[in-house]
This record gives C-alpha cells, sequence and structure tokens, in this order.
C-alpha cells in the first residue's frame, strides 16, 4: 500500500478491516454456463433446495419464476422443491433464524442470490470442488478457493472426503521458481518451507475412495449445474433479453434503411 | 404551413389559425427549425447534440419508470433494484436503459465537447453558449454521482464515502461540511434519501432548463462550422445566409439518420453487454452496501476517472495544506478551466482546420493525456501509474494554460470567405 491510498484510506476512515476476502490459492478452472441446458439447471435447483438453502437463501428470486423459467410444472416444484411450506409466488427465503444463524456461524451464512455476479461461475464451481479436510478448522475442512470457509462440507456425501495429497516438494532455483510464479500454473501453491528460499509445492485434492455417492465425473457435473443454476438466479431475464436484443437491433437496421434513403433524397440537391 | 391566404379553408388550418392567434406556434417552428439555418457543412461531430438531447429524453423517461418500483431507503434500496431487475415486467430492461443510458450521455457530451475544442465553437459570439454548456456539464456530473448512490450496492457506498469525504479536506470547516452533506455523521439512510431527491427532482430540472436555454443562445447565434466562418456574414438579397438550409427538414432527417445508428449500438450494449466488462456496471455493486466491507479497488465509473486520477495524482502536501486537499483543488481545477477557454483563445481563426502546428499538437496530446488519466483511474496506482497520471495532469492543464501564447505565435492558415 503506497503512502496515497494509506492517505485515502485513513480519509475514509477505513481502519484494521483486514477481514477483506482472501484471495484463492488455486487458479480457477473457466466454466462457460449454459442457460439452455434446462436439465442442467433443474439438477442445479435440485441439489441447491437440497443442500444450500437450508443456510443460504436466494432472497430476490421467487419459486414461480424459477420454476417457470426451468420448466418445471408448478405441483412438482412445491411437491418436491419447496421445503418450506412457502406458496409457489414466494421469495426463495432460508428457513434458518438469522440469529440463531449469527450464533452458529458467527455471521448469517450469506445470501447467494448474486454471488454469480459479484464473483462470476467459474468462482463458484471451484469452490464447490475445492473442500478439504483440515482438523485446525471449526467444521473440519478448509477450501482452497475461499481460504478459511467458515461453514462444512455441506456435499461431502456426493464428493466423499477430499484430501490433500502428499505434498510433492522440489527445491527451484530463484529464475525457475519466478517464472512459475509469473505463470502461475493451475493447482499450483508456493510457499517458502523448511531448509529452502523457495520451494514449489503441487498440493492436489484426493478423493477417499468409496467415501462419496458420486464419481468424480458425476460430482464435476453437479458442481457445475449448481453453478450453472446460481448463474440463471443472479439475473434470470438474460435469455429474454437477449431474443428482445435481436428484434430491437433487427428493427433497427431496417429503420436505418429508409432514413438513409430519406435523407439521401433530402439532401441530393444541396452541394 | 399555414398559406397567407385570408380565409383559411380546411379544418386542421382554422385550427392552426385559431392556436397562432393566440400561441406563436407557425412563428416558433420556423424560428427554429423551417426558417433556422445553419452551415450546409456540418459533420459527423456535429451530431452529438442532439444524440445528448435524445439520451436525456431517454433517461427522464427511463427514470420515471424505475421511480415507480425503487425504495430510496437503506433498507430497501438494494432489494427494490433487484425487485425491477426480477419481477417489474421488462424492469431489466428498462434499468439497463437507464444506467447504460448513463454512461451513453456522458461519451456523446465528451465528444459533443471535443468537437467545440476542435472547431473553436466557445469563440465569439458563442461564449455564453459555451458557459451554459459548462454548467449543463456540471449538473451533469452531479446528476451521475448523486444517481450513482442509489442502487446502494457496495461500489455506490464506498464511492460516495471517498468523494463526500473530499469536502471534509477543505481546511477549518471542511469536516461540518461533509457531515452538511451527508446529513448524517456516517453515509447513511439519510444521506440517500437526498441524493435520491436531488437526482429525480432537482437536478433534472435544472438540466431541462439548462439544455433549453443552451438551445435558445444556439439558434440566436447560429451554429459554428468545421470551418469556423460565420455564415451569417454572407447573406443573400432576403436576408438568408448564403451557406445556410434550413435545419427542417435537411438536418432533422440527417439526425434521425444519426440517431438511428446511435441506437443500434446503444441497443447493442442495453441488450447484449448491460455490465460493460465491469466498466459501466461494477461488480462489487451487485453486493448490497456494507460499511465494515471496503471493495478491494474503490474505483468510479469511466466518465469520472479521467479526474479522480488527477485527484489522486497529488500526493504532497504544499503551504501547510494536505495533498487531498490540493487533489480537490486540482480536479475542481481541471472541471472548471473549461471555462475560460473563450478568454484563452487568443487565435485569429477558429477552427482547428486553419490553426498552426502547435495547436493540433496540445489538442492531441490533451486527448491523449484524458484516455491515460481515465484508464489509471480504474486500477491500483503504484509509483509508476502516479508519475505517469502527474505527468498526464500538467499536460492537460498545459493545454489551457499556455493556450494564450501558443496561439498568438503560431502561423495560421488564412481560413476561407464562405465554407468550403
Amino acid at each position: 500500500m503506497n503512502a496515497l491510498a494509506r492517505a485515502f484510506a485513513l480519509a475514509v476512515g477505513v481502519l484494521a478491516l483486514a477481514a477483506g476476502a482472501a484471495e484463492s490459492e488455486v487458479d480457477l478452472e473457466p466454466i462457460s454456463p449454459n442457460l439452455r441446458d434446462k436439465p442442467s439447471l433443474q439438477r442445479g435447483m435440485a441439489l441447491y433446495m437440497n443442500y444450500c438453502i437450508a443456510c443460504h437463501s436466494l432472497q430476490f428470486q421467487r419459486y414461480e419464476r424459477t420454476a417457470d423459467d426451468l420448466g418445471i410444472p408448478h405441483q412438482v416444484a412445491l411437491d418436491n422443491l419447496v421445503f418450506t411450506g412457502q406458496a409457489i409466488g414466494g421469495l426463495m427465503e432460508t428457513s434458518m433464524p438469522p440469529e440463531s444463524a449469527k450464533n452458529w456461524f458467527g455471521a448469517p451464512p450469506p445470501d447467494l442470490t448474486m454471488v454469480d455476479r459479484v464473483r462470476g461461475t467459474a468462482w463458484v464451481y471451484n469452490m464447490l470442488k475445492n473442500f478439504y479436510v483440515d482438523p485446525s478448522r471449526p467444521f473440519g475442512v478448509n477450501n482452497r478457493v475461499h481460504p478459511n470457509i467458515g461453514m462444512p462440507h455441506v456435499l461431502i456425501g456426493l464428493q466423499g472426503v477430499p484430501k490433500v495429497k502428499e505434498n510433492v516438494y522440489r527445491p527451484l532455483d530463484i529464475l525457475d521458481g519466478e517464472s512459475a510464479l509469473v505463470r502461475g500454473e493451475k493447482g499450483m501453491v508456493y510457499s517458502a518451507a523448511d531448509g529452502h528460499d523457495r520451494e514449489r509445492v503441487r498440493n492436489t485434492l484426493e478423493v477417499e475412495s468409496g467415501t462419496g455417492s458420486m464419481t468424480a465425473e458425476e460430482f464435476d457435473q453437479a458442481a457445475y449445474d449448481i453453478a450453472n443454476f446460481l448463474h440463471y438466479v443472479g439475473e434470470p431475464g438474460r435469455l429474454e433479453r437477449h431474443r428482445i436484443g435481436y428484434w430491437v437491433l433487427g428493427f433497427l437496421a431496417v429503420l436505418f434503411v429508409f432514413a438513409t434513403l430519406l435523407n439521401r433524397e433530402y439532401w441530393k440537391d444541396i452541394h | 404551413m399555414a398559406e397567407a391566404s385570408p380565409t383559411p379553408q380546411r379544418p386542421l388550418q382554422r385550427l392552426l389559425a385559431w392556436v397562432d392567434e393566440r400561441l406563436p406556434l407557425t412563428r416558433t417552428v420556423e424560428q427554429h427549425a423551417t426558417k433556422y439555418y445553419a452551415p450546409k457543412n456540418l459533420n459527423f461531430w456535429y451530431y452529438f447534440g442532439v444524440l445528448a438531447t435524445v439520451v436525456l429524453v431517454l433517461q427522464l423517461v427511463t427514470g420515471i419508470w424505475l421511480t415507480m418500483a425503487y425504495v430510496p431507503s437503506g433498507d430497501g434500496a438494494f432489494a427494490s433494484v433487484e425487485y425491477i431487475m426480477r419481477d417489474v415486467e421488462y424492469g431489466d430492461i428498462i434499468r439497463y436503459l437507464h444506467s447504460t443510458g448513463a454512461s451513453a450521455f456522458f461519451v456523446v457530451v465528451y465528444l459533443h465537447m471535443f468537437r467545440a475544442l476542435a472547431y473553436g465553437s466557445y469563440r465569439r459570439p458563442r461564449e455564453l453558449l459555451w458557459l451554459i454548456g459548462i454548467a449543463i456539464f456540471l449538473v451533469l456530473m452531479a446528476e451521475g454521482f448523486f444517481g450513482y448512490l442509489l442502487p446502494w450496492g457496495n461500489m455506490s457506498f464506498w464511492g460516495a464515502q471517498v468523494i463526500v469525504s473530499l469536502v471534509g479536506a477543505i481546511p477549518w470547516f471542511g469536516e461540518g461540511l461533509a457531515e452538511w452533506v451527508r446529513g448524517d455523521y456516517l453515509l447513511s439512510d439519510i444521506t440517500l434519501n437526498r441524493f435520491f431527491a436531488l437526482h429525480v427532482v432537482a437536478l433534472p430540472l435544472a438540466l431541462v432548463g439548462l439544455v433549453f436555454i443552451h438551445i435558445v443562445a444556439l439558434h440566436h447565434v447560429g451554429s459554428n462550422n468545421p470551418d469556423g466562418v460565420e455564415i451569417k456574414d454572407n447573406k443573400d438579397e432576403n436576408g438568408i445566409p448564403k451557406d445556410g438550409i434550413p435545419f427542417h427538414p435537411y438536418y432533422t432527417v440527417h439526425d434521425f439518420q444519426a440517431t438511428v445508428v446511435f441506437l443500434f449500438i446503444f441497443c447493442a450494449v442495453v441488450f447484449f453487454l448491460p455490465e460493460m466488462f465491469g466498466y459501466f456496471l461494477e461488480k462489487p455493486n451487485f453486493e448490497r452496501a456494507d460499511p465494515l466491507k471496503t471493495p478491494d479497488l474503490i474505483a468510479p465509473v469511466w466518465y469520472f476517472t479521467p479526474y479522480y486520477s488527477m485527484l489522486r495524482a497529488c500526493t504532497f502536501p504544499l503551504f501547510g495544506l494536505t495533498a487531498k486537499f490540493w487533489g480537490l483543488v486540482v480536479m475542481g481545477s481541471a472541471i472548471l478551466i473549461p471555462a475560460m477557454l473563450p478568454w484563452l483563445d487568443r487565435s485569429p481563426v477558429k477552427s482547428m482546420r486553419y490553426k498552426g502546428r502547435i495547436s493540433k499538437l496540445m489538442l492531441a496530446l490533451l486527448v491523449v493525456s484524458f484516455f491515460v488519466l481515465g484508464y489509471l483511474g480504474t486500477i491500483h496506482t503504484t509509483p509508476f501509474t502516479t508519475g505517469l497520471a502527474q505527468i498526464c495532469t500538467i499536460v492537460y492543464f498545459f493545454y489551457f494554460l499556455l493556450m494564450p501564447w501558443y496561439t498568438r505565435i503560431e502561423k495560421t492558415k488564412p481560413p476561407p470567405e464562405r465554407l468550403t
């Protein structure tokens, strides 16, 4: 932080706000959401309703709109996806009382309606895939994308128990290490460890076999489906907006032809 | 138009005659459209005035509709914006029209101002027209600033926090003044409500009023043109400028075509890129305002970043006053100094076409420095970017402060008698 930035921080009364979002320890694996993939969105919604909404509300989004956009009949949605006893027109709230949540977790779990727009689809996807066992944490797990995350690994029953594989230490010469740092290879974590100036540590997560109900591919798909669903929830009107947009641009293109002809007609005798 | 027949026969003509007797309708239309003579050589750069008017109307209309569902309170604002985005019919499109419209407003106004610099549109007899334009620009900046707080996102909050705190840098009474602006010790619900009142009532009124007299003044002195030659100096026997053509229909069809092109680009952004990669809608603003959570980088929206960079470029205290105060002074001067142009420009010619090399170079440097400052305002500072911002700030001010000197010594080309 340079002097000017510090002056500004002081000026706005920002003191000791060290609690800012910690940086991801791994490069995010990119994914592209697909709003036309309704089966994926439906699976994502089912997973969200079963595993996430008990703590994380989607307080700006309504069940009805979601069911309609995802092609789920209202009764099917009410019977299988609405666990709060709300009407179909209700907002997707959590049943967890905020006061208790504060006692249990230190802070109420954040609403996730807009998480996709704040952090991006890839962040959600990678966060779901980067939990690992860490006995030093209150819930026994940590997360490489969201270090020191204050929640349990809710999908552990699906994924199985992910553990950090034995670290592979390799001494590096300094130049090599620099370029590796600059490139930021995926899945690399860099740290200074005993006896070496700089070491390259390759941490991979490995799921203990037989502990989860899904295969690795199935779990990747599940994480994608949830991320895709949250991408939809972040801005449910996208597809409709694009659809209208093509018509608007088409209309303006046609109007341009007539505007040009009209303009030419009038201006032909001005020299 | 009404023929000069003593007893108009057709019902519409009779109605028009009835109205004209009571309201100067025909006369006004003639004065401002059908018999308002504009230079025939107005080029691409002359579209942006009318486009600014188009955007103004768009902002007023979409703003009215947004106000119908928006809740101006610390508790309700953020949720009401999401309500507009999800539950209001076409609410997302109305909102994006308005948010993109804010950026579009500044795009066309900056281009409109550049045109004035290039062709000397601020020169006699258009000094007052230019000053009214500067006033419009100031109101527009205030309008943008107040409006940006209303979604009550985290960047709204922290951006406003930083800018309001600048007032606090004024020695002696700054802190009290900042408190008076906020109406509270912190940026709060009270601040949001007064910004809302200013954004939807006070400033739009001022804006519409100023735009009206801007156009009245323009039609009084007449448009400048790329040659910088007064068309009123060459009139025919009927008193009509030889190089003038009636605004309607020639420039109305011209402007209509330009408006369609503008709307095409504008709608492409609204419908397909409303966030414009974080330049029109910033990511932290999708998170509710949180006084305990400072965004990683506080950056104003792009249209304020050139001035924000100049503010940040002031890094040392002087004469016992803080660097922040000098930053405020430099930023304020940068915004206001264009008002001096009519008296700084001593060139015998108006248009860049006939000015000398130094003027062209200085204008080019001004544009480059403005873009560089604009970019630097969107990123974290480093010693290098601060140094670059300081150089660009000096270049920006040199364009204005050295103008009396370089416009007098340089060799100019003689402008033509008539339009080319």
